[in-house]
């Protein structure tokens, strides 16, 4: 059976990502946003623009990764496709998390090339790949799990979008992308300390200065027990859903 | 023959909604599908075919009963069960923006068919359905007809020993649903077993081995499409007289009786000294049949779903 999941899990990701990267709710909230994001930024304030670097990375993930999930489930589910994988030899978890890989597969490559040009424009002279590269994993983990949780309790995909935004926007102000969370109002940071982006920020902004893995260590484990508890619920509520 | 499928007081009650009471979809079914025949059941829309279908292919889980298929249980085995059947729902619902060739291989990639096999099995099933020319067109652009005969051979594509069809010629247009019909009937002879809902009376009669007949969640018989007439001509026979009158016109009239020894002698008693052109026993319609078991009118089968369209 472990076999059967693996195998359907990797190939829902691959159909996934070839179906549907290219699907207009994809394109702008995925490509186009963040990088418009990027741009307003260096047009209005080049010399601030390094300072936001993190947070620019970390938003790119949130919306390039969740916008993804809101079409390989929501619309599947609502034309009748996502019935077929329910049918097939693999379990709804692993279902679940092909649908999650895909989207964070998605993520991954748009942050990529996001953080590629942030990083060229300012160089960082102490970044640490690897504690990077962890951090953007993690973060594109946590955020499609976010997206998938957003995805299932939803009909519609403009729904999906709705909702997604209620969680993306309020993030995008509370997680540190423009004032570091310190910097807030004691009961906004105890908001802000319930929301992923804040951990991926901190931590993104300790990989390009180049911290130690002992600083960051608590927003990776943040950041994995938001996946953890956002995928079991995901899991849940679509299982309760085929039934209705 | 084996018992592919064998059922045993399967049931299903939804939970009651907001602005709904709880609904029985299916009451305490018992039956079984032999390996290899084609097996029809038969019922208005609402009357649980596709509840029936849902439970059996693990989509939801029964209320109460269990249900076998290749003698494994549907509850304790699903995992294995899938992997040996195949499923059509009502609604054709490959993926868009695959082409025909791409939704034939992600199924087999999803039920572990060997690599080697999906160009040589997708190329057959293509040929077979008559969708070669079609290979590289995506799903979205096929026609009502094409798509359906595609979700019927990807339910194919990884050689299911039992295939359930789910309405499979709704509103389709007659010669596709004739197309279709001529499909199924050769997977009696691949020795696939076959399990169809149908509200067809017609299409049932045509392809099916046996019938069970569900109202409101209950069946309400089942046998062979012989023996269901053979339980409303055990009532009565009836004989269909035609004969030319005084004027050269030609006249048909019906007679009905207790055994059709009695009908005819009554047929030729009223047409004594005529010019008897044809004398014939009635067989009843599977339609009659259906008015008689369910006390239902045989419109509300056309009346809903595709308005009768692919008969």
């Amino acid at each position: 059976m472990l076999a059967d999941d693996l195998r359907g899990l990797y190939y829902i990701a691959l159909k996934d990502l070839r179906a549907y990267y290219l699907k207009p709710p994809n394109i702008s909230w995925g490509i186009l946003f963040p990088f418009a994001f990027v741009l307003a930024f260096i047009i209005r304030n080049p010399g601030d623009v390094g300072q936001l670097v993190p947070g620019l990375i970390g938003l790119t993930v949130l919306f390039s990764t969740t916008s993804m999930e809101a079409i390989v489930i929501t619309f599947e589910r609502r034309i009748g496709s996502l019935e077929r994988l329910f049918l097939s030899p693999v379990r709804l978890p692993a279902i679940l998390a092909g649908k999650m890989m895909g989207g964070m597969i998605f993520g991954i490559a748009i942050t990529a090339v996001v953080a590629a040009i942030s990083l060229i424009l300012y160089p960082a002279s102490h970044l640490n790949w690897v504690m990077l590269l962890v951090t953007v994993f993690l973060s594109a983990l946590s955020c499609s799990a976010l997206g998938a949780f957003v995805s299932v309790v939803v009909k519609e995909v403009f729904e999906a979008q709705t909702l997604a935004n209620f969680f993306r926007f309020p993030m995008m102000f509370l997680g540190g992308v423009f004032v570091p969370v310190n910097n807030l109002p004691l009961w906004l940071q105890v908001i802000a300390r319930c929301l992923p982006l804040t951990y991926s920020v901190e931590a993104l902004r300790n990989a390009i200065e180049g911290a130690s893995w002992r600083i960051i260590w608590m927003d990776l484990a943040m950041l994995l027990l938001f996946s953890a508890i956002l995928y079991g619920l995901s899991v849940f509520v679509l299982s309760k859903r085929i039934e209705e | 023959m084996s018992e592919i499928i064998q059922v045993t007081q399967l049931t299903k009650i939804y939970a009651p909604q907001r602005d709904t009471a709880a609904i029985r979809a299916v009451d305490a079914l018992d039956f079984s599908v032999q390996g290899g025949e084609i097996f029809g059941f038969l019922g208005p829309n609402g009357a649980g075919k596709t509840t029936t279908i849902r439970m059996l292919t693990g989509l939801i889980r029964p209320t109460a009963g269990t249900a076998r298929i290749l003698g494994m249980d549907i509850d304790r085995e699903l995992s294995r069960i899938k992997k040996l059947i195949g499923v059509v729902p009502d609604k054709s619902n490959l993926y868009e923006e695959l082409t025909a060739y791409e939704n034939l291989v992600f199924d087999m990639q999803l039920y572990g068919v060997p690599r080697i096999e999906w160009a040589k099995r997708a190329e057959k099933l293509l040929e077979r359905f008559g969708l070669q020319n079609k290979r590289n067109t995506p799903f979205a652009k096929l026609s009502h007809g094409m798509k359906r005969a595609l979700t019927i051979s990807a339910a194919l594509a990884h050689d299911p020993k039992v295939i359930f069809l789910d309405e499979p010629t709704t509103g389709l247009d007659v010669m596709s649903a004739r197309r279709l019909r001529k499909m199924i009937a050769e997977l009696r002879n691949e020795g696939v077993t076959t399990f169809l809902t149908t509200h067809y009376l017609e299409e049932a009669e045509r392809l099916c081995d046996r019938i069970g007949i569900i109202v409101k969640g209950r069946l309400v018989a089942l046998d062979s499409v012989e023996g269901l007439k053979k339980h409303i001509q055990s009532d009565s026979t009836q004989v269909e007289i035609t004969w030319q009158d005084a004027e050269n016109q030609v006249v048909t009239d019906r007679v009905e009786a207790v055994s059709a020894e009695e009908a005819i002698q009554k047929a030729l008693k009223t047409v004594q000294g005529k010019n008897i052109i044809s004398l014939n026993t009635l067989q009843p319609s599977l339609e009659e049949v259906f008015v008689k078991l369910t006390g239902l009118d045989a419109d509300v089968m056309l009346a809903e779903k595709g308005n009768g369209k692919g008969k």
